[in-house]
């Protein structure tokens, strides 16, 4: 970029690029950017299609960061009275919150307002999305293993930004919906044993819904919550920078080395264009599908609530979980009640977060695994993980699908009841058979991989030998193709060894339990005496095993 | 009024009378003689108006009789006492018939959670048959008069009454909600607003009956504004995606923004061939 290479041959450089090599010098001599560009310039980033689902969460976000923007010139914080005089006829001359008003204002008396604030929401659905996504590959590919830990935990705050920056904004305009979502907080809030209610007042500034509450999400949402998210953002791509890219085992691809393409120009060239078809999509979808219709909600009262009233998709896990616990958990002691209701489903989801953010930490120690790791696992060689992963997703997708049991029940022709009841069994069972099926899954193919690196692939001709005997002619895989299937970290259950005071204390039993539980079963991978071994015992013609790589990585 | 004069003028006359003889009061005997008079004789018209009206009923309702002993009385009685299998219909008024046969919710299909819309079964003037027979055993809820059905009241604040008492049931955009063991509040997408006044006033299946006192004449006009209003204007945001909610909305984010995404990430990977 801001080198000054001597021209090989003699022409004079034309005035455009003398323009060009002065301004950068100009700006190098004076902020030794050059050293950064050239060494992010020359940063390689491999191609694959699951490596750009992060990119699609850092596109929304900017989209929502442009639109969001828009939306603060006109959009009033204030639960002040105002009576609608906009141009939406079945809201003329009804009572609300300044903040409703505006709201309606910008979706139909300011130009282009409406789209923008559908871009603003659908983008948000799609940066949770996008990130939850990534985060599934990330855990599925082992991508968050020494040295990307750290990496993991920021990802996993900014998810929860993310989801606080989606309920915050959900809860701005005032309507109907976003009121009652409040009430659902408020109520949660209240649940809460002895803190409860004080803390409700507090949030609130009083009782619930008081005049303060859109003033104080406005605040997190437009100003905390963005600054610590684009925080944690700068911190989690740096990281990405310094950690380099995770790929998958290939040809050439060690754990030492990354191939792909570098930033400048291709990555940069086809990242620049991902942005702007990304922003197209959002923009596409905007355009012809409603989003929030604050308009039929109407303004908040807290007398009415809508059918079919549930929280934007990535709230949707906590909505169930309130739905799914049993409606008469509880006890008495004396003449206090304590109700389970909502303490129970708080507790179960908290677990569960919890254990989604340090589950690398749990991993790393069970395996005791101090390397780094460059390589991404395939799923299926990574059994264990990947059945917890399953079992995971089971129980977060049960309790999605509980948020809209009402819907499931109307537009299936079930009874609500008979839904909240399978789905319960569901959340308990699902993750267990989950864990079950997709384990044998992985490991059944890891033993297909197994054989074919071993004895090729059937290749459905049929040989008849001078004997008599028929044989089916197996192909040989290339010793490319070999490559991938049979390089993958072996990890075998820790024995249990005494201390240097000769002791076994209860943490290294429970290490050695958890470590039998993740490798009991296991398929190793395919030794390289095993493969010399398999190719000459003879399946007909048949290349020699590779000669110069080793079949096993450690 | 007719009726009620008679028996006042008759008395007044022969009070009259008792008084005395004398020609002064012949004037008023006269005046009171006239007004007996005329008002005997509308009170003969009308009755005999009635008369004309109660010989066209008498056929709705023989016919009525009909379609009801052959469709109805199985399950609701030939008296319409009802039976195990059906409610009484004594007293129920044209309005509940009318809506539940001219929804096609009757006759019932098979026994469930709740009565099913289907392809209506009957003419317009059957219906009408239907309901002048059941009205005619005991008074109830008649058929909405024609002045609240045109859809000219005030949207907004039949929207707020809406918001206030139909939503929690039939969702703000009246596309319908789940109730318990399998009922439901239906979608309210294309209800004409005949219909809409008489479930209101009947309260069929679950439905609550918001009665004159509740939702006044002109309230139920307004709320049938706001539906007609949501019916003619389509979502001025785009498709409206059923107006389920985020629900709808989380599901299509998923399936095709998400979707188209990755579909776009893996073209963007491939190799060329």
């Amino acid at each position: 970029m801001t080198t000054t290479e001597t021209p090989k041959t003699v022409l004079a450089p034309t005035r455009g690029a003398r323009f060009t090599g002065a301004a950068a010098n100009y700006i190098d001599e004076r902020t030794s950017i050059s050293g950064l560009v050239k060494e992010l310039g020359r940063k390689i980033f491999p191609d694959h299609w699951s490596f750009m689902l992060g990119e699609v969460a850092l596109y929304s976000f900017i989209v929502i960061l442009l639109t969001g923007t828009f939306l603060t010139f006109f959009f009033q914080a204030s639960m002040a009275d105002v009576t609608y005089a906009g141009s939406y006829i079945p809201l003329k001359g009804v009572d609300m919150s300044a903040a409703m008003n505006s709201t309606l204002n910008i979706s139909f008396d300011i130009r282009g307002g409406l789209l923008m604030r559908q871009v603003h929401h659908w983008a948000a659905l799609l940066f949770v999305a996008s990130i939850g996504l990534h985060m599934l590959r990330i855990y599925f590919t082992g991508a968050f293993r020494k040295p990307r830990e750290l990496n993991w935990l920021i990802g996993f705050v900014l998810f929860v930004l993310a989801m606080a920056e989606g309920f915050t904004g959900y809860s701005l305009p005032d309507d109907l919906l976003s009121g009652n979502g409040l009430r659902i907080i408020d109520g949660l809030v209240k649940g809460l044993p002895v803190i409860g209610t004080w803390t409700s007042y507090l949030l609130f500034g009083g009782e619930f819904p008081g005049t303060a509450i859109v003033g104080r999400l406005y605040t997190l949402h437009i100003l905390l919550l963005p600054a610590i998210l684009v925080a944690a953002l700068g911190i989690h791509l740096v990281l990405l920078v310094i950690n380099k890219h995770t790929q998958f085992a290939g040809p050439g691809k060690t754990n030492d080395n990354v191939v792909g393409v570098p930033i400048m120009p291709v990555f940069a060239a086809k990242a620049g264009g991902f942005f702007f078809i990304v922003f197209g999509v959002i923009v596409l979808i905007a355009s012809f599908f409603t989003i929030n219709p604050i308009w039929t909600y109407g303004p908040y009262d807290p007398s009415p609530v809508s059918a079919g009233t549930q929280p934007d998709w990535y709230i949707g896990f906590a909505d169930g979980a309130l739905r799914l616990v049993p409606s008469d958990w509880g006890f008495m002691i004396g003449p206090w009640t304590f109700s389970l209701n909502i303490v129970a489903p708080v507790l179960v989801l908290g677990l569960f977060i919890v254990a989604v953010a340090i589950y690398p930490f749990i991993e790393g120690w069970v395996t005791g695994d101090k390397r780094e790791h460059h390589i991404a696992d395939r799923p299926r060689n990574a059994p264990t993980r990947t059945a917890i992963g399953a079992a995971g997703v089971t129980f977060y997708a049960v309790l999605w699908a509980a948020a809209s049991s009402d819907l499931i029940a109307t537009h299936f022709g079930l009874t609500i009841e008979g839904v909240i009841t399978t789905l319960q069994y569901l959340l308990i069972f699902g993750p267990i058979v989950a864990y079950l099926v997709t384990k044998r899954i992985c490991l059944g193919l890891m033993k297909k991989d197994r054989e074919i690196a071993l004895h090729g692939y059937e290749s459905g001709r049929i040989v008849r030998l001078p004997g008599g005997e028929y044989i089916e002619v197996h192909e040989q895989l290339s010793d490319y193709e070999r490559w991938r299937l049979i390089s993958y970290d072996d990890y075998k259950p820790l024995m249990l060894r005494p201390d240097a005071k000769g002791r076994i204390s209860v943490t290294e039993r429970l290490r050695a339990a958890m470590s039998n539980w993740f490798f009991e079963d296991r398929i190793a991978p395919v030794t390289r005496a095993e493969l010399e071994q398999a190719h000459h015992s003879g399946h007909g013609a048949i290349e020699a095993a590779p000669e110069s790589e080793p079949a096993q990585l450690h | 009024m007719a009726k009620s004069t008679t028996p006042r003028a008759a008395k007044n006359a022969r009070t009259n009378r008792k008084a005395g003889r004398r020609s002064p009061l012949a004037s008023v005997a006269l005046i009171v003689i006239g007004l007996v008079a005329t008002g005997g004789a509308y009170a003969m018209f009308t009755s005999s108006a009635t008369a004309n009206t109660a010989t066209a009923n008498s056929t709705l309702t023989s016919d009525g009789a009909k379609l009801f002993a052959a469709n109805c009385a199985t399950c609701h009685g030939m008296n319409l006492q009802g039976t195990k299998d059906g409610p009484t219909l004594i007293g129920v008024g044209a309005a509940s018939v009318d809506f539940q046969v001219g929804t096609g919710r009757m006759p019932l299909a098979a026994s469930g959670p709740q009565a099913e819309q289907k392809p209506v079964q009957f003419t317009a003037n059957q219906i009408k048959a239907l309901y002048t027979y059941v009205a005619s055993f005991a008074p109830g809820p008649g058929i909405p008069d024609k002045q609240y059905l045109g859809g000219n009241g005030d949207a907004a604040k039949g929207a707020v009454l809406f918001r206030t008492n139909c939503a929690m049931c039939h969702n703000v955009a009246g596309a319908g909600g789940a109730l318990t063991e399998g009922k439901y509040a239906p979608s309210l997408a294309g209800v004409s607003a005949k219909h809409v006044i008489e479930a209101m006033e009947t309260g069929p299946q679950n439905m609550p009956v918001f009665n004159d006192n509740n939702l006044t004449p002109a309230d139920k006009a307004n709320i049938v504004t706001y539906l007609k209003y949501l019916d003619k204007n389509p979502s001025p945001g785009g498709l409206d995606l059923g107006n389920l909610g985020p629900v709808s909305e989380g599901l299509f984010l998923w399936i095709f923004g998400l979707g188209t995404i990755v579909g776009i990430t893996i073209w963007l990977t491939a190799k060329a061939n």
